[in-house]
């Protein structure tokens, strides 16, 4: 890991802090009050709050998550820089697009 | 002397990279060190055995090898203080080749110190004045903290993320690094602090802190290496350096 690698992982690693006590904190809420399918759609949908807020949860978790099985693959399967690089990105690339598919799913309309 | 306990029983690495353990006996005796065993079996025992040493007290670094599993400068270890039921066994350090026997290759350790820039670079000539420096300065307690390092080796065999990763610069040359960044003569920082910061360099550290733990001059290079994380992550902020 060098020094650009190390500030875009641990500056999404303070951003993702709050972003995932929020997340908790509305997992309980919604199971707490026991919301259904409907009643969470109805708040989500066309809300640029929340496509914002799970837009940068998304990205956040992509970088961090991908810079850190790079260092994982490096040092424990022996890959090549390039090879992890390759691997790592891809990852990045993947968590990208399964996480913004999930955020259109609850904030476009149907 | 002869204490209690008659006999030690010690397993030593013999050979190359493919070698294996030996056992041999050995006579126990009072305030015995593991160099002491070491080299009575190589007087009395089997004088092909290879291994090294030089000062005997502790100045030199060079007698470090592993004894039951950890990196250990073997010429003020005693017996008594890591023998596990009278038995030893004893190899060469870890994370670097073998040459023979307990005899590690040292080049790699020594070569990621010039990777690190671990030289002094100067900043004045011999026709400037000597440079004033007053102890009580923060780069100064800090730079002091980390400077009587001997070489020895033992950080970088104890070290998970050298064995993990074999660019990875290593404790030893980090914390060197760290004590010239905090050298006020020194003018190489923005090169130096440009190699630590590299692919290797000391990002990588994961803490684990083995190497606070058994360096033998109680020193902490985990704290140096999070001094350069400090260092390098606001030199790169501010434009100084590009990895």
């Amino acid at each position: 890991m060098n020094v650009r690698l190390y500030i875009w992982q641990r500056s999404t690693a303070a951003l993702m802090l709050p972003l995932i006590l929020v997340h908790l904190a509305l997992i309980f809420y919604a199971t707490g009050k026991g919301l259904k399918a409907e009643d969470i759609l109805a708040r989500t949908r066309g809300s640029i709050a929340w496509a914002s807020f799970y837009g940068i949860f998304v990205m956040a978790a992509a970088i961090h998550s991908a810079i850190g099985i790079r260092s994982i693959l490096i040092e424990w399967l022996c890959l090549s820089t390039r090879q992890a690089n390759l691997l790592a990105v891809s990852l990045g690339a993947a968590l990208l697009v399964l996480g913004f598919r999930a955020i259109a799913a609850v904030v476009l309309h149907g | 002397m002869v204490s209690p306990q008659s006999e030690l029983s010690v397993a030593l690495w013999r050979g190359g990279k493919d070698g294996v353990y030996q056992t041999y006996q050995v006579p126990t005796r009072t305030n015995q060190t593991i160099l002491d065993v070491v080299t009575w079996i190589q007087r009395n025992l089997d004088p092909t055995l290879s291994y090294r040493f030089a000062c005997r007290v502790g100045m030199c670094g060079s007698c470090a090898m592993t004894v039951n599993g950890r990196p250990r400068w073997t010429c003020r270890t005693h017996v008594s203080k890591v023998a596990s039921a009278g038995r030893l066994e004893i190899g060469p350090l870890e994370n670097l080749p073998v040459i023979k026997d307990l005899t590690a290759d040292m080049r790699p350790f020594f070569e990621k110190w010039q990777r690190a820039k671990g030289v002094f670079s100067p900043s004045k000539t011999r026709d400037d004045a000597i440079e004033e420096i007053k102890p009580d300065t923060p780069a100064r307690i800090a730079a002091d903290k980390a400077i009587e390092c001997i070489n020895c080796g033992v950080c970088y065999a104890a070290c998970d993320t050298v064995r993990w990763n074999p660019d990875y610069l290593g404790p030893a040359a980090l914390n060197r690094a760290w004590s010239l960044v905090n050298d006020v003569r020194d003018a190489g920082n923005t090169a130096r602090l440009k190699a630590i910061s590299a692919d290797g360099g000391c990002h990588a550290c994961h803490s684990h802190q083995s190497c606070q733990q058994l360096c033998p001059q109680t020193l902490n290079p985990t704290a140096s290496i999070s001094g350069l994380k400090r260092c390098a992550t606001h030199a790169y902020l501010q434009g100084e350096i590009k990895p």
